[in-house]
């Protein structure tokens, strides 16, 4: 059966689409059928952080509104098996989508795939609303930093209102705590919330902690979602977080200060 | 060193700022959650009608509405100054 699962945020810029591109990444090289669907529509983004933007030939609106087939909206991503991107419109308004269109895609989707990842865009909008509305699973993509968390809330109450399982009164939709940008030293000199203050304040369940890293702007310069780097710690922690998706109990890392080995503070160990 | 402790000490840490902030704003976002659109509307105007006749502040008047089995209950609280 397929899963649908919207990584959401309400605040812009807190790591919704490196983290849907990261985790469909992560499941797809698990072996999972998976399609990552950008709902971003006039301001796509997902393609480039896949590494696609120069494959895109048709889009989410154009198969809504029967200028396409699926199919050929799908782009198959050239360095994972498994998985499939459908990107959002560039020039189309919002309008465009439509809740009938998205419920027909979704079911055509979920013939075919495991996982359905729908990036949603920032706001609580016509487009944030059509990303959740059909989920069985939120990840709710949070920063250490007032405004993302307050946003977080904000969107938790809309999973809880407005969708279609909280309208027809079915299971309510899993909820899940993904944190981003998550700096250790901060926190240690009361700088920065603590993993433990966010879960309390939004009382979550946790799916993962992805520290602040370099690694993440080296993955969208390159256009390869940072699971492929998997010598770096936000690889690591997307993988750890993709795990916990699927069933595993793994313990939390990066929580903590990272102690520098001696030889990597001599040369600069700055490859995180 | 003791200085250092001084120092450390004199700031309150911005992150339990943070959290406090946060846990009053989330709890009255939460409590809001739910209601009816046209709660914050509803919850004006009354209080420009309770306006016209007696002088009450912003934060006097309070509105909440409580669903039971087959019905719900709007409870309005209105602390009036004394005359």
């Amino acid at each position: 059966m397929a899963k649908i699962i919207v990584v959401t945020s309400g605040k812009g810029g807190v790591g919704k689409t490196t983290s849907a591109a990261a985790i469909s990444t992560g499941l797809a090289l698990r072996g999972k059928k998976t399609v990552v669907i950008d709902f971003d529509v006039g301001l796509r983004n997902l393609d480039l952080i896949m590494g696609c933007e120069r494959r895109v030939v048709y889009d989410l609106v154009n198969v809504i509104q029967g200028e396409a087939g699926l199919n050929q909206a799908l782009i198959r991503d050239k360095r994972v098996e498994n998985l499939h991107i459908l990107p959002a419109s560039q020039t189309r308004d919002k309008d465009a989508l439509t809740q009938e269109g998205v419920a027909e895609i979704l079911e055509k989707l979920k013939e075919e795939f495991d996982f359905i990842i729908c990036d949603s865009p920032a706001g609580i909008e016509r487009g944030a609303q059509l990303a959740m509305y059909f989920a069985d699973e939120a990840i709710v993509v949070t920063n250490p930093e007032v405004s993302s968390v307050r946003d977080s809330d904000r969107i938790l109450g809309l999973l809880a209102s407005k969708t279609r399982r909280a309208e027809q009164g079915g299971d309510p939709i899993k909820e899940h705590l993904l944190v981003t940008r998550y700096n250790p030293e901060r926190v240690t000199t009361g700088d920065m919330l603590t993993l433990e203050d966010i879960r309390e304040i939004l009382s979550v369940h946790l799916l993962g902690l992805i520290p602040e890293s370099e690694a993440v702007l080296r993955a969208s310069n390159q256009g390869v979602p940072v699971t492929h780097d998997a010598s770096s710690d936000a690889g690591q922690a997307y993988s750890d977080t993709v795990s916990r998706l699927l069933g595993e109990e793994i313990p939390l890392r990066f929580h903590e200060v990272q102690r520098k080995s001696l030889l990597s503070r001599m040369f600069g160990g700055n490859r995180r | 060193m003791k200085l250092l402790e001084f120092l450390k000490r004199e700031r309150k840490k911005s992150a339990s700022v943070a959290k406090e902030r946060l846990q009053i704003i989330v709890a009255h976002q939460r409590s809001q959650r739910g209601q009816p659109d046209y709660m914050p509307l509803l919850e004006r105007e009354l209080l420009e009608v309770i306006r016209r006749y007696v002088h009450v502040d912003d934060n006097a008047i309070q509105i909440s509405l409580d669903s039971e089995d087959n019905c719900s209950v709007l409870e309005l609280n209105v602390t009036l100054p004394k005359s």
